[in-house]
């Protein structure tokens, strides 16, 4: 007993010495693993994605080169622009979209749901599709919106139309209604974060000086959501930017998106192809970002 | 306690809430009906039938794919991917809780690697390994490309649990005399692993269904959301929705049984 004593208060006063590493060195050890993944996985094949757009390129292989001809074919032709804007114009209708039912799915948990545990319910129920399949949420608007589909059935066994709608399926509206329902969550989740760190002694505050609820959520609780509305808009911009699946098989194929146009390319073996278009998606995207963080410091919201 | 009535605004929200709820369950729930049809009945209500053919269709070999091998190659990636995701993004936030030069760097790359469009990960890893005369496969190129997308969640989600976390617990275990390796494993540790148990689920299931990132990584053999991806266009029978209910049902296995272990770790630890 003794022994162990003494070589225990040894070993406490010996290590400071001769095992303690400077804290310095110990983050970058424990930075090490991160900074590693994400520099060959990422940063790597990014910057090999950079050089190949300047490559030569045939029906087989690729030719190292430096050429600028796959942007100039990229950006000279009708059909990128056509599709850029097409994408765009997604990104813009599910960011309203998600935005809106977002902010009141996220308000009503957060300020109408009483119990911390209620909350956590609700909220777990919204988060759990959100970690399943999205091909499979996807493909299960088939059986609903499809010429024999759900809603089909009703409308004319009601009586309101009597032929089956046929835009419901393979159109640009069951591509925005296929990615509300994919990405809410995404805005979700940031929105109610936000809203959970507002003092609730704020809203009483508005309340006590007169405030009606609606001057609260205007003058009080939206102008304090931003930040979360910002993250979420970053997580469902990139998302949509970056969407091919959703758009193929909604679309039934008679609409694109860059991503869908590079999925195509890259099916062809055009790899430069693909990765000028690559190089000119992610200038885009990044400086969305990039615009939006100028409103938000995410390491602040975290 | 002090209840006010609830206002208008109250039962107005909460039918939107429903209605939300019912849009995110009620396409799941007619493939789950569906993945029932009868041995004649097509991809579309009404029911011809109720049969377990379709599941028992799976298990048949069949020309259209391999389930068992592509499930056993997600399952085995997705454990993976869990493994690494927990124990880099718990390193990183440790390692973020001190300033280092580089930091800011690396934390921006983590954000770009959440914002990055995934079929540009997937070209570029695709690329990269052609270049470096590697065989691209799920455990190689497909396993470094979904952690480009799992990392970044775990490591936001441990930076926001150290924002929260109080120095005082370790400060109180080193003024007890715990070296910093006892502080870490008796004292953190432990108030962290619900969190770390989060981003484990986060990793599996992140992993388990991602597909943008697997298309030019997997190689020569298909993870199960690449399976499925190619049904989509080829398949005409509901077997394709019985592998959605049997994919589906084992992430709600998954996402319960992990929920289940976080409040059996809360109420242990409110307990002592």
């Amino acid at each position: 007993m003794a022994t162990i004593t003494s070589s225990e208060t040894e070993n406490a006063g010996r290590r400071p010495k001769s095992f303690r590493l400077p804290l310095a060195v110990i983050s970058y050890l424990q930075s090490v693993p991160l900074a590693l993944i994400l520099g060959f996985f990422l940063l790597l094949p990014i910057l090999m994605i950079a050089v190949v757009s300047f490559w030569d390129y045939d029906f087989a292989q690729m030719y190292p080169d430096f050429l600028t001809m796959n942007y100039a074919e990229t950006l000279g032709s009708w059909v990128t622009w056509k599709t850029y804007l097409n994408t765009l114009k997604y990104a813009l209708m599910v960011w309203a979209i998600t935005l809106v039912i977002g902010f009141w799915v996220a308000y009503f948990l957060a300020f109408h749901i009483r119990t911390t545990s209620m909350q956590m319910v609700l909220f777990l129920i919204c988060t759990v599709p959100f970690l399943t399949s999205n091909i499979i949420r996807m493909i299960s608007w088939i059986p609903v919106l499809g010429r024999n589909g759900l809603i089909n059935s009703a409308l004319v066994g009601s009586g309101v139309v009597s032929e089956p709608v046929e835009w419901l399926l393979y159109s640009d509206f069951a591509v925005v209604l296929a990615m509300v329902h994919l990405y809410t969550l995404f805005m979700v989740t940031p929105i109610f974060n936000t809203l959970m760190r507002i003092d609730k002694s704020l809203v009483e505050a508005a309340r006590d000086a007169g405030a009606t609820s609606w001057q609260i959520l205007a003058n009080v609780i939206i102008p304090l959501a931003k930040p979360g509305m910002a993250i979420g808009t970053i997580f469902v911009v990139t998302l949509v930017m970056a969407d091919f699946s959703t758009v193929q098989v909604m679309s039934g194929g008679q609409s694109a998106s860059v991503a869908l146009m590079m999925k195509n390319q890259m099916s062809l073996l055009q790899y430069p192809a693909a990765a000028a278009n690559a190089v000119v998606l992610l200038v885009l995207v990044l400086l969305m970002v990039a615009g939006i963080l100028r409103i938000v410091d995410i390491r602040k919201e975290l | 306690m002090y209840r006010e009535k609830r206002s208008r605004e109250f039962y107005i929200l909460a039918i939107f809430f429903a209605v939300f709820v019912l849009f995110l369950y009620g396409p799941l729930s007619a493939i789950l009906i569906l993945s029932f049809q009868g041995p004649n009945g097509g991809l579309t209500f009404p029911l011809n039938g109720v049969s377990l053919r379709w599941f028992a269709n799976l298990f048949e070999t069949q020309a259209v794919g391999d389930f068992g091998g592509s499930f056993r190659r997600s399952a085995m990636l997705g454990i993976m991917v869990m493994a690494v995701t927990v124990v880099v993004s718990l390193l990183a936030g440790l390692a973020f809780r001190r300033k280092f030069i580089g930091a800011t760097a690396l934390f921006y790359l983590a954000v770009a690697s959440l914002v990055v469009p995934s079929i540009i990960v997937s070209l570029g890893i695709g690329v990269l390994f052609n270049q470096l005369g590697l065989q691209p496969a799920w455990y190689s190129s497909a396993f470094g490309a979904h952690l480009t997308w799992t990392l970044p969640f775990g490591v936001l989600i441990m930076f926001a649990v150290f924002n929260r976390f109080s120095p005082a617990y370790e400060e109180a275990a080193r003024d007890l005399g715990a070296s910093s390796w006892q502080t870490f494993s008796n004292v953190v540790l432990p108030m962290i692993a619900p969190s770390l148990i989060g981003v484990g689920l986060f990793g599996f299931t992140l992993s388990y269904d991602e597909f943008a990132r697997t298309l030019m990584t997997s190689g020569s053999f298909n993870t199960l959301p690449l399976e499925i991806y190619g049904m989509t266009t080829n398949v005409t029978t509901p077997v394709l929705y019985a592998l959605g209910t049997v994919t589906t049902v084992f992430s709600f296995l998954v996402i319960a049984g992990t929920l289940g272990l976080i409040i059996h770790l809360n109420r242990r630890r409110l307990k002592s």
